[in-house]
Order: structure tokens, then C-alpha cells, then sequence
């Protein structure tokens, strides 16, 4: 199944919050050029996880214990100055509200470059490679220029997944990336994201409620209740022949086109 | 057999914007569902709003109700209408009066029209909040108490009490879970049944209309690419906005899965839409009478089937054929290139 | 079971009245200071009678062979310059100047809110010429408007009354609008629309409950400000008129013995700046409590 060590190996993490537990993992791992996805209905802890992994969890309160290794490095003993430098080069997130990633005062490019030049690149290395990422997500570079409102929630999430190529980070984070997008919109950005695993490498970690889009995207998935996987493996197998009886029933209450007659002929 | 509520021409402009351009559409009494299928920009919201006369006036065209004009209605024949048409809308984390227990949310429609005396409007309550599959003890909470598919139902239950005949749903489950989203679509189609009610369900998502919709319309930037019933329209569309739409639902069944119809750019502006038909930039059968001329809602193909575009047939007949074929892992690619 | 918040369920915990209020109160030291501070300064003013030493010298009475007598065991604030005991005309004081606050407060509230909510619900031309009228009086320092009606008005405590209600009402009709308007855009608003429920009833019930909060905040802020602008005024000579113990105008009139006898001034600006602090910290505990992110009472 995973002959290399997972790129993001997850042991016993349990994380708290208000005093109570809210997620515990025992195992999950996240491999090279792998897209893995974290389902699950709102207050299954996926969102959790993901602040977990970012190091991000005392921001709102959250305590983390266990294991959280990014090839090999541990990340919950980094001090968070080493975490600031882990965030972007390495681990790059993406998020439902593209908009939050962008401060509304400054142009797109701007934060952008700010984000690049802070991990080291020149100012010349850093428009390059700014220009470089935008064309990869089919975006024209001088939409740089542009300010968030001037953009649509398609084209500022692209902008966000062009930083994370710009940075060339190894693991991708996108929490919900596509809910408040567009379907045919969330068509072309699940295509980058796919994209991004067989061009770059990049290892994607989706955290998303809709099965469809995981069953699509992902190679596997881990599905998530109450704060604990429930049950994980090839995203084919689980969403085909489930053997837990609640995926089974999150898989049933998705609509389908063209399932039964309902009231349509 | 007069239709329930008939759009006619509707055109509904803010500003420099026109939101809704020459919209027609019937929903016939209930038991009967009308889909009404778009993104953002495609005025399908403004509709709903301007049916429940939420808009202070239409910029042009009519909407009738059992043969009368709604926006002429008023004084009796107005708070008629209040009642016998309902909206319930998309966001459950505010459609609910946060200060408000459950029960007086829902007492308080009662109240409006005088349809309960004091000591009956509890009895009513609790018998509003069973239909819905709440428990009645829920009446003394509060919406925050509650979740989300829960408040929804609220909603739904505060909608229903003034005993409408016409339901308005504008995104009723695209903020819910997939559980709960079932669940309201379930108790949607219940009521249709238990109450014969007619209904407008207002979605993005394409696969909610196919349960619950006899009639289908897809709208984009304003106006209707095309309608029909929603079976075949799913099955063979008319309209290539149509197919990018339906190719870009993502499936869990692998075998379900078909290529994808890329639309390339962005929406254009509502408040300065491209001459012509306004899907032409983006459209893979976009030919020069598409740049100049704006197509026609017509009947093309089976009857009942009605679409905006110059080259419906071919659309019919499947010159986008690629993306409605069972092929194995779809590849995403623009598709159209090789069709001009 | 594992109950998980994500980040954006977060704020929506919900407790009981009760217990959320404690946990409230708690947590905000700064509002239990100030509702005490400013509980004992109301104590004060109706037990003026039992806690003044001389009660006399607030009213009228006047003791020529007492003039400015340093503070000592039997004046625990000296005597001013007509001999009277300062602590009696301060603690006396304190009946007068929260008193106008208070009144000048449900003034600017009973004909700023109903503007407000009227321009906020119903916007359109409604909000244009009611914020408009409201512009123009913003746009007058708020000082030199009461001082030009004070000078207008006969000079007295009630005239000064009706100055600063004149010029405090505006803020907050700005204040409510806004929340008005964005409570009215709110689904639930709609849906009161769309089930034919009159206006006045959706202002009453739904508008009004849901906008007030940010206003209790503002009022008890504005008390201290409010003390301060009437002192003030006072001070200038356009408000309260000798023997009235009002602190501004007692600051007034000692300001000539300055420096031979500092008591007669500094106690009452003593008293002035305790009260407007103690309804500052009132009004800034009240802030941190009702702020939802903090914590829900409701």
C-alpha cells in the first residue's frame, strides 16, 4: 500500500479544546505525490486536524498532544518561529474563504510576493516565480496587479494554490477549498489541485464534507466522526463497499443525478 | 388549467445590473416542483425574492399567481398572497430571529394573519414542529440551540403555517450537512405530497432537482439557457451550458463520471453582458451569428423542451458528444477546440 | 462522544442565562468595579441627607466666619468661600450632575433611537433626510453648540439640560442606523416581510431588541462624558447658578482661591473625574460582556 514512509506520518494525536477531547487519531499518513482526503460533517474534528498539523491549534485555544512528523520532522516540538518557517515553504494551506488569505488592502501580488520573499527568494526570483505559478494556474500574472475584490472566488482561490506552487511546498492543506465555489468553478480547481499532484509532486491533504469531490480527487480517504477516522483506505474501496455503517450512511444520503425516479419521469 | 404562479418576461434590473432579463417560467398547482438550476450571477435568488414580493417593483414583464398580479395586489388581496405564498431561504444561522424562542418564531405568523386564537396557536405550534420531524418540546429553545438542519426545518415550519400553496426555496440545503441535506429533501417531498403543494426549489446543485423537480429551467447571467422536464434535460441537454454544468458534478460512482465540458474564463459582467448570446465567449459551439444575435427561448426537440441557443439541435443531437459518453476517468480537458 | 468545534462553530457555545452571567462577570473585573463605583455614587445621592454633615450648606446657608478653612476633623473637605462645608455641597453634588446625565441621556435616546431605526429599517429617502438633518447637527462641535443654546436659554440647570440633549442626540442616531440597517438585511427580516407582518411590529420585536446592545454600551460611556460636558458648562457659567452644589460650578467658583486654598477646587474635580471613571469602567465591562465572541448571554 505505502511502500515509502508517508511525507506527513500522524501517531496518537489527540487534540483538546475548552476542555474537552476533540480529535483522536491513532494513525493517519499523508504520502508523496498522494492526494488523501479527510471527510467528514461539520464537528468531526477535520478542521481541527488541519490546525493541528499547521501548528496552529493555541491560536484558538486547543491543546495538542502525539505525533505530527513531516519526513521525519516533528512538528508538535517546534518552537513556533521554526513553525513559521515550516508554514508556506513546506506546508501550504488552502482555505474555504479565499478571501481570508488575502487582506482586502493589498494587491493579490503584494501578499504574494511578501509570503515569497519572506521564505528567502529574491525580489527578482520572487516575480518569477510569481508569474511562473499563475500560469500554471491558468491565471494571467498581471492579475497580480488586481485587488481581492476585483477578483472573482475562483480566480483568488488560484491565486492561493499559485502561492503554494511558488513556494513549492511538499504538502498541500485545502480545507473545504471549493464549498463556497461555483461548481463549474470547482470543476477547474479540483483539476489543479489533481494537477499539482501529478506535475509537482505535491502531496495534497483534502479536508472536505462533500464525498463526490473526495471520491474524484482522492486516492485515499479517511473518514472522520467525532473526532476519531471511523474508517480509512483506497477512496474506491471505501466509497464503494463501505464497512462502516456510517459512511454507509453518508454515502446513501448524497444525491445523485438521475438516482430512482423521485417525482421525474 | 391555470398554472400556480406564471412568470412572464420577468426583468428585474439593480442599477446598471440586470439581474433577471426576460425570464419565463410556470410552476402548475401541486402537487409539482419546479428546479431552478444556476450560479452565482444567474438571478435565480432574484426570482425567488421577486415571487414572494420582496422586491419594492419589477423593472418588467409580470408575475401572475392563480391569474393575478402579484405586484398589483393590495390591502386584503396583499395579505391573501402572504399567506398563500411562502419563501424559506439558504442560510439557517440567520433566518431565525436569535432573541426569539422557537415556538413564538413560529406563533408570531400565526399572529400575522389571525389564524390561531391564543390558546389554540400552542396546539398549532406543536403540531407545525412535529410535521417537520422535530420534537414540540423544542417550541421553548432557542435557535442557537439548535442545528443547523434543525433551524432549517424551523423555517420550513414557520413558512408552512400560514398554509401556503406556494413554497419558495432558494437554497434550502446548500449550508447542511449531507445527512441533514437529505433529510430536508425527504420532508420536502413529503409535504409536497401530504399537502399538495406547489414549489420553486432554487439550487446550484444539479442532483437535487432530479428527486424532487418535474419541471426543470437552467439560468445563467439572467435569463433561461433552457427548460423542460428535468429527466431529459438532465439526460440530454440542449444547451452547452447545460452540459458544463451537468459534467462538472462531481461523482462518487466512478462509472458515472463523464468527460468534462471545460468552460474557459470567468462569468461576465452582469452590468455590461457581451452582445449576442451571453454565454458566447465562453461557449466550445460559440459561431458569428452567436456574437450578434440573441437567441430566442424556442421549443427545440421533444416537446416541452425549450432552449436559448442558435444550435440547440446539434447540442440535442450530441455535437458535444465526447462529454456525454461513458468513458472511463475523464481527462478535463477544454473540450471544443476540435468542434468550431 | 467527541464533540469537535471547527474553527468556525468556535463562538457558538450556548449556556444557560444564568451561569453564562457569572462566567461573564468574572471575567471582566473592570465591569464589577465600575457598576459598584458607580452603585455608591447613587447610594450617595439618596442618602445625601444622612451623609452630609451640614446639610445646610448646600442650600443656602452661608458662614462668614468659617471662610476657607483648611481641611480639618470637623471639615473633612475644608470650606469654601462663603464657609460652607465642601463635603456636604460635594456629596450633595452628587444628586445633581448624574441626575442631568441621566436625563439628558433618555432625551438623546428617546429622539435619536426612533430616527435611527427609522432611517436603518426603512432606508431609501427616509435615511437620506434623516441622516442628512443628522449630519448637519454633527457637524457643530458639540460643546459649542450647547454653549451657544446655553447662552440663549435663561441660565439654568434645566436650560443646560436641553443643550447637551440637543447636541447628543445624533450620535446615536448614527449608531443605531447602522445597526439597524445591518440587522434589517437579515434573512429573518425577510421572512417577517414575506409572511405579511407589519412594519411596526418587525421595529418592535425583531429590529429594536436585535440593535440595542451596541447602544446600552455607548449610554453608559456617554454618562461620564455627559458629566464632564455639563460641568463644564456649568463652570462657564451657563448651567447651574449659586447656591446649586454642582461640582463644575463649585470648580468655577473656587478657581479665584486656587492657590491659598486648593481644597475648595480639587474636591469637587476629585468628584467629577471618579464618576466619569467609575461610568467609563461601567460602560467598557459592559462592552467586554455583551461582546459575543466572548461571551453568549442569550
Amino acid at each position: 500500500m505505502r511502500p515509502a514512509p508517508p511525507r506527513l506520518a500522524i501517531r496518537d494525536l489527540q487534540v483538546r479544546f475548552g476542555g474537552r477531547p476533540v480529535v483522536g487519531i491513532a494513525e493517519f499518513g499523508l504520502g508523496e505525490a498522494e492526494i488523501v482526503g479527510l471527510a467528514g460533517e461539520s464537528g468531526s474534528g477535520k478542521s481541527m486536524t488541519t490546525l493541528a498539523v499547521l501548528g496552529l491549534a493555541p491560536t484558538v485555544g486547543a491543546t495538542v498532544r502525539g505525533s505530527i512528523q513531516l519526513d521525519g520532522l516533528e512538528l508538535t516540538r517546534l518552537s513556533q518561529r521554526a513553525l513559521r518557517d515550516i508554514r508556506g515553504r513546506r506546508i501550504a494551506a488552502i482555505f474555504q474563504s479565499p478571501a481570508t488569505a488575502f487582506s482586502p488592502v493589498f494587491k493579490v501580488g503584494s501578499v504574494v510576493l511578501r509570503a515569497l520573499r519572506l521564505h528567502g527568494m529574491s525580489r527578482a526570483d520572487a516575480a518569477d516565480a510569481a508569474a511562473r505559478a499563475m500560469r500554471q494556474v491558468l491565471l494571467a500574472p498581471d492579475l497580480l496587479d488586481r485587488y481581492p475584490m476585483q477578483l472573482s472566488g475562483g480566480q483568488l482561490q488560484r491565486v492561493a494554490i499559485a502561492l503554494a506552487l511558488a513556494l513549492r511546498a511538499e504538502v498541500l492543506l485545502a480545507d473545504e477549498p471549493t464549498s463556497a465555489l461555483d461548481v463549474t468553478v470547482q470543476a477547474e480547481v479540483l483539476e489543479l489541485l489533481r494537477g499539482l499532484r501529478e506535475r509537482e509532486g505535491m502531496s495534497v491533504l483534502l479536508i472536505s464534507h462533500d464525498l463526490a469531490v473526495v471520491a474524484e480527487l482522492c486516492d485515499r480517504v479517511a473518514i472522520m466522526r467525532a473526532g476519531r477516522i471511523v474508517e480509512q483506505g483506497p477512496a474506491s474501496q471505501v466509497l464503494s463497499a463501505p464497512r462502516h455503517e456510517y459512511t454507509a450512511e453518508l454515502l446513501a444520503a448524497v444525491p445523485r443525478i438521475g438516482a430512482g425516479p423521485g417525482v421525474t419521469g | 388549467m391555470t398554472a400556480l404562479l406564471e412568470i412572464s418576461d420577468l426583468s428585474v434590473r439593480f442599477g446598471p445590473v440586470r439581474a433577471v432579463d426576460g425570464v419565463s417560467l410556470q410552476v402548475a398547482a401541486g402537487p409539482f416542483g419546479l428546479g431552478l438550476v444556476g450560479e452565482s450571477g444567474s438571478g435565480k435568488s432574484t426570482i425567488g425574492r421577486a415571487v414572494v414580493r420582496l422586491l419594492p417593483a419589477l423593472s418588467g414583464g409580470q408575475i401572475r399567481f392563480e391569474g393575478a398580479d402579484v405586484m398589483a395586489l393590495r390591502g386584503r388581496a396583499l395579505q391573501d398572497y402572504r399567506r398563500a405564498a411562502q419563501i424559506v431561504f439558504q442560510d439557517p444561522d440567520n433566518s431565525l430571529d436569535p432573541r426569539m424562542r422557537i415556538g413564538t418564531s413560529i406563533r408570531e405568523a400565526l399572529a400575522a394573519h389571525r389564524l390561531a386564537p391564543r390558546r389554540q396557536a400552542a396546539g398549532r405550534v406543536r403540531g407545525l414542529l412535529t410535521e417537520v420531524g422535530l420534537d414540540p418540546g423544542f417550541a421553548s429553545r432557542y435557535p442557537h440551540q439548535l442545528s443547523g438542519g434543525q433551524r432549517q426545518r424551523v423555517a420550513i415550519a414557520r413558512a408552512l403555517s400560514v398554509a401556503p400553496r406556494l413554497l419558495v426555496l432558494d437554497e434550502p440545503t446548500s449550508a447542511l450537512d449531507v445527512r441533514a441535506q437529505a433529510r430536508i429533501l425527504a420532508l420536502i417531498g413529503r409535504l409536497r405530497t401530504d399537502r399538495k403543494l406547489g414549489y420553486m426549489l432554487i439550487t446550484h446543485n444539479v442532483a437535487l432537482v432530479g428527486e424532487l423537480c418535474e419541471q426543470t429551467a437552467v439560468l445563467y447571467l439572467g435569463r433561461v439557457a433552457e427548460s423542460g422536464p428535468t429527466g431529459e434535460l438532465l439526460r440530454a441537454p440542449a444547451h452547452p451550458y447545460t452540459v458544463a454544468l451537468r459534467t462538472a458534478v462531481p461523482e462518487i460512482d466512478a462509472l458515472a463520471r463523464r468527460s468534462r465540458l471545460v468552460l474557459p474564463g470567468e462569468p461576465p459582467d452582469a452590468a455590461s453582458p457581451p452582445p449576442g448570446c451571453v454565454f458566447h465567449p465562453r461557449c466550445p459551439l460559440a459561431v458569428p451569428r452567436c456574437r450578434t444575435e440573441v437567441p430566442a427561448l424556442r421549443p427545440a426537440g421533444p416537446p416541452g423542451r425549450l432552449v436559448a441557443c442558435h444550435r440547440g439541435e446539434e447540442v440535442l443531437r450530441g455535437a458535444l458528444g465526447r462529454a456525454l459518453s461513458l468513458t472511463a476517468p475523464q481527462t478535463g480537458q477544454a473540450l471544443g477546440s476540435g468542434l468550431r | 462522544m467527541i464533540e469537535a468545534p471547527t474553527p468556525a462553530d468556535i463562538p457558538a457555545a450556548a449556556l444557560p442565562r444564568g451561569q453564562a452571567l457569572r462566567r461573564g462577570l468574572r471575567a471582566n473585573p473592570l465591569l464589577v468595579v465600575g457598576a459598584l463605583a458607580a452603585l455608591l455614587i447613587v447610594v450617595i445621592a439618596v442618602a445625601a441627607p444622612l451623609l452630609a454633615p451640614f446639610p445646610a450648606d448646600a442650600g443656602t446657608a452661608t458662614h462668614p466666619f468659617a471662610v476657607l478653612r483648611p481641611p480639618s476633623a470637623a471639615h473633612w473637605f475644608g470650606t469654601d468661600q462663603v464657609g460652607r462645608d465642601v463635603l456636604s455641597r460635594v456629596i450633595y453634588g452628587a444628586r445633581i450632575s448624574p441626575l442631568v446625565a441621566v436625563i439628558v441621556l433618555a432625551i438623546a435616546c428617546l429622539i435619536g433611537v426612533p430616527l435611527g431605526v427609522a432611517a436603518g429599517y426603512f432606508g431609501g429617502w427616509v435615511d437620506e433626510v434623516i441622516m442628512r438633518v443628522t449630519d448637519i447637527f454633527l457637524a457643530f462641535p458639540s460643546l459649542l453648540l450647547a454653549l451657544a443654546l446655553a447662552a440663549v436659554l435663561p441660565t439654568s440647570l434645566t436650560s443646560l439640560t436641553i443643550a447637551i440633549s440637543v447636541t447628543w442626540w445624533p450620535w446615536y442616531t448614527r449608531l443605531i442606523r447602522g445597526q439597524a440597517a445591518s440587522v434589517a438585511g437579515r434573512p429573518y427580516i425577510d421572512s417577517c416581510r414575506a409572511l405579511g407582518i407589519p412594519h411596526w411590529r418587525i421595529i418592535v420585536r425583531h429590529i429594536l431588541p436585535n440593535s440595542v446592545t451596541p447602544l446600552i454600551v455607548q449610554v453608559s460611556l456617554d454618562v461620564g462624558g455627559v458629566i464632564l460636558t455639563a460641568s463644564a458648562l456649568s463652570f462657564l457659567g451657563l448651567g447651574a447658578q449659586d447656591p446649586t452644589p454642582d461640582w463644575g460650578l463649585m470648580v468655577a467658583e473656587g478657581q479665584n482661591y486656587f492657590t491659598t486654598a486648593w481644597w475648595v477646587v480639587t474636591f469637587p474635580g476629585l468628584a467629577i473625574m471618579v464618576t466619569a471613571f467609575a461610568f467609563n469602567l461601567l460602560g467598557d465591562g459592559l462592552r467586554d460582556l455583551l461582546d459575543p465572541r466572548r461571551t453568549l448571554l442569550s
